[in-house]
C-alpha cells in the first residue's frame, strides 16, 4: 500500500489536474451538444466522475484521507440522482414516446 | 441538531401513514412536527452550538433563517392540503419529499464544512426535481421536471468540480482550514482557489436563478404544479440566498476583493434583465419568476453590503418576500381552481366576487414593488442603506430605479382584478386552510412593515 501511494505520488498533480479538467470538458460539451436524454445523463456522470478522480488525486498528493471520503458522498450522490433522472426519463417516455430533449419545448417565453 | 432530526423523522412518519393507509394524518403530522422543530430552533437562540466537529455551526443567523424556512414550509404545506387533497390520492409522497427538503434547507443555511453544502443542496435538489413533475401525466409538469433536472446537476456537476479545486488548494473541506490556508500569506491570490471559488458560486448563483444562470426558472416555474411553484420561488430561493451570505460573509470575508466584483455585476444584471423581460409577460407564473429573478438580484446586494446592518436587512427582506410570495400563489391558486388558466385575463373583474381575494392580492403585489406600509417597503429600505454604507451608491440607484419600473407589472394583475367585468367573474370559496394562510401572511406583512426594528434587530 505504501508503495502505490508513493508511486501515485511521483506522477506530479498538474497531470492529474489536467486529465480531470479534460474530462470535465468532455462532459460538459456531452450536455451542451448531445439530443438524447440518456447521453446527457451519462456525460452528466463523466462531469461526476472526473471530479472523483480529481478529489482522490488531491487526497494522495495532501496525505489527507478526507478527499476519498468526499467521493463516497458524490458516488451516492450521483446514484440517488440517476434513480431519479431515470424515473423522469421513463414517465416521459411513456407520455410522449420519445426522449430527444428537442421535443421538451412547450414551454417557454 | 433537534431540528433536522425532528424533520427528517416527520418526513419518514408521513411516509408511514401512507404505508398504512392513513392520508388524511399527513397535514397533521408534518403541522405538528415543523412546529416542533420550530420550536427547538428558538430554543437555541444565542446558544451558538457547534457540532459534528464544526461540520454544522448552528448560530443565530441560522437559528433566524430555519425559523423562516420552517414556517414558510408550514404556509406552503396548508395551501398544498387544501388544493391537492381534492383531486389527488397520493399525497403522502409529495408531502414527505416537501418535509426532506426542508430537512436538507436546515443544512444549507448552517453548514460549517463543504461536505455539509453539497449534501444539503443536492438533497434539496433531488427532493424538487420529483416534486416537479409530480403530475405525472401532465406534459408541462414532465417538461418542467427533466429541464430542471437537467440543468440542476449540471450546475452541481460544475459546483462540485470547485470543491474539487477548493480542496486541492487548501487541503481542507472545513471551513477553519480554509481560513487559515487563505490567511497565511502569499497564499490571497492562488489561482486554483479562485477558480474553484467561481465554479462554486456558479453552482450557487444557478440554485438562486440569478442572472445568467435564469432560464431555468421561467419554464420550470410554469410548468410545475402550481403548490410546488410556490415552494421553489419562496422556501428554496430564500434558503439558497441564506447558503450564500453564509458562505461568503461568514467564511469567505476576508477575500472579499476577490469575489466583490463577481457578485456586484450578477446582483445588478439580475435586477435589470429581469425586471425588462418581466414587463411584457402576460402569465401570472412567469411574470413571478421573472419578479423572483430579481428579488434575487435585490436578495445579492445584501451580501455585497458585508457590514453591521447586512444580515438583518438580508433576513427582513427574506421575510417579507417569503410572505408576499406565499400569499400571490395562494390567491393564484384560488383563481385557477376556477378558472384553470394563470394569463392575466383570468383575473379579469375577479374582485367583484372575491374582496378578501383581491385585498390579498393588491397586498402581495404592493408589497413586492416596495409601498409602504407593507413590509416590503422597509425591507428594500434596509437593504439599499446597508448597501449605501459600504458604498455601492451606483448599485443602489439602479436597484431603485429598477424597483420603480417593477411597479408597472405589478400592478398589472391589481388593475386586472379591479377592472369591472360581471360576466366573468366567478366566486371562489375558501377553505379554512387558505383563510388561515392568508390571515397569517398578510398581518405579518403589516406587521413587518410598521415594525421592521422587530426583524432587523435580531441579527
Amino acid at each position: 500500500m505504501e508503495n502505490i501511494v508513493s508511486q501515485l505520488q511521483s506522477i506530479s498533480i498538474n497531470s492529474y489536474i489536467w486529465l480531470s479538467s479534460i474530462l470535465f470538458t468532455i462532459g460538459v460539451m456531452g450536455v451542451l451538444i448531445r439530443r438524447n436524454a440518456i447521453v446527457v445523463f451519462m456525460s452528466i456522470e463523466m462531469m461526476l466522475n472526473s471530479v472523483n478522480l480529481l478529489l482522490a488525486a488531491f487526497s494522495v498528493y495532501h496525505n489527507d484521507p478526507s478527499g476519498q471520503v468526499y467521493v463516497f458522498f458524490i458516488m451516492v450522490v450521483a446514484a440517488a440522482e440517476v434513480a431519479v433522472g431515470l424515473a423522469l426519463l421513463v414517465m416521459i417516455y411513456r407520455n410522449t414516446q420519445t426522449i430527444d430533449i428537442n421535443f421538451l419545448n412547450k414551454l417557454k417565453w | 441538531m433537534e431540528v433536522i432530526i425532528t424533520i427528517a423523522l416527520t418526513g419518514v412518519a408521513i411516509m408511514m401513514a401512507g404505508a398504512f393507509n392513513k392520508p388524511g394524518f399527513s397535514l397533521w403530522i408534518a403541522i405538528a412536527g415543523l412546529m416542533l422543530a420550530f420550536g427547538f430552533n428558538i430554543s437555541l437562540w444565542n446558544c451558538n452550538v457547534h457540532i459534528f466537529n464544526d461540520m454544522i455551526v448552528y448560530d443565530n443567523f441560522a437559528v433566524a433563517f430555519n425559523g423562516l424556512i420552517i414556517i414558510s414550509s408550514a404556509l406552503v404545506f396548508l395551501l398544498f392540503h387544501s388544493h391537492y387533497s381534492r383531486w389527488e390520492k397520493h399525497l403522502d409522497e409529495i408531502s414527505a419529499l416537501l418535509v426532506f427538503a426542508t430537512t436538507s434547507m436546515m443544512m444549507m443555511t448552517s453548514f460549517g464544512n463543504l461536505v455539509v453544502l453539497f449534501i444539503g443542496i443536492e438533497t434539496m435538489s433531488i427532493c424538487l426535481y420529483v416534486l416537479a413533475g409530480s403530475r405525472k401525466f401532465e406534459l408541462p409538469s414532465n417538461e418542467a421536471a427533466l429541464k430542471y433536472f437537467l440543468l440542476g446537476s449540471f450546475a452541481s456537476g460544475i459546483m462540485l468540480f470547485g470543491i474539487a479545486l477548493i480542496y486541492g488548494a487548501s487541503a481542507s473541506f472545513d471551513f477553519h482550514g480554509i481560513k487559515e490556508y487563505l490567511l497565511s500569506a502569499n497564499n490571497a491570490s492562488n489561482n486554483l482557489f479562485n477558480a474553484g471559488l467561481l465554479l462554486l458560486t456558479v453552482g450557487l448563483l444557478f440554485k438562486i436563478a440569478a442572472v445568467p444562470f435564469h432560464f431555468w426558472a421561467p419554464d420550470v416555474y410554469e410548468g410545475s404544479p402550481t403548490v410546488i411553484t410556490t415552494f421553489m420561488a419562496s422556501v428554496v430561493k430564500i434558503a439558497g440566498v441564506a447558503a450564500l451570505y453564509r458562505l461568503y460573509a461568514y467564511h469567505f470575508d476576508t477575500i472579499k476583493p476577490i469575489w466583490a466584483n463577481t457578485i456586484m455585476i450578477v446582483s445588478a444584471l439580475s435586477i435589470i434583465l429581469a425586471v425588462l423581460i418581466a414587463l411584457p409577460q402576460k402569465r401570472f407564473k412567469r411574470l413571478m419568476a421573472y419578479s423572483g429573478i430579481s428579488h434575487a438580484g435585490f436578495l445579492l446586494m445584501a451580501i455585497l453590503a458585508m457590514n453591521q446592518s447586512s444580515a438583518g436587512a438580508l433576513f427582513l427582506y427574506a421575510v417579507s418576500y417569503s410572505l408576499a410570495t406565499i400569499l400571490a400563489f395562494t390567491v393564484l391558486v384560488e383563481i385557477i381552481e376556477v378558472k384553470w388558466d394563470d394569463n392575466f385575463t383570468a383575473f379579469k373583474g375577479m374582485a367583484s366576487k372575491n374582496k378578501f381575494l383581491a385585498f390579498a392580492l393588491i397586498v402581495s403585489m404592493l408589497s413586492m414593488a416596495g409601498i409602504p406600509p407593507f413590509s416590503g417597503f422597509m425591507a428594500k429600505f434596509s437593504i439599499f442603506s446597508a448597501v449605501a454604507e459600504s458604498g455601492y451608491i451606483g448599485l443602489v440607484v439602479m436597484a431603485v430605479v429598477a424597483s420603480a419600473i417593477s411597479l408597472v407589472y405589478y400592478l398589472k394583475p391589481i388593475t386586472m382584478m379591479l377592472t369591472k367585468d360581471d360576466e366573468n367573474a366567478v366566486k371562489t370559496n375558501l377553505s379554512a386552510e387558505v383563510i388561515i394562510i392568508l390571515l397569517i401572511t398578510i398581518t405579518f406583512t403589516i406587521v413587518f412593515g410598521i415594525f421592521p426594528g422587530l426583524l432587523t434587530r435580531l441579527l
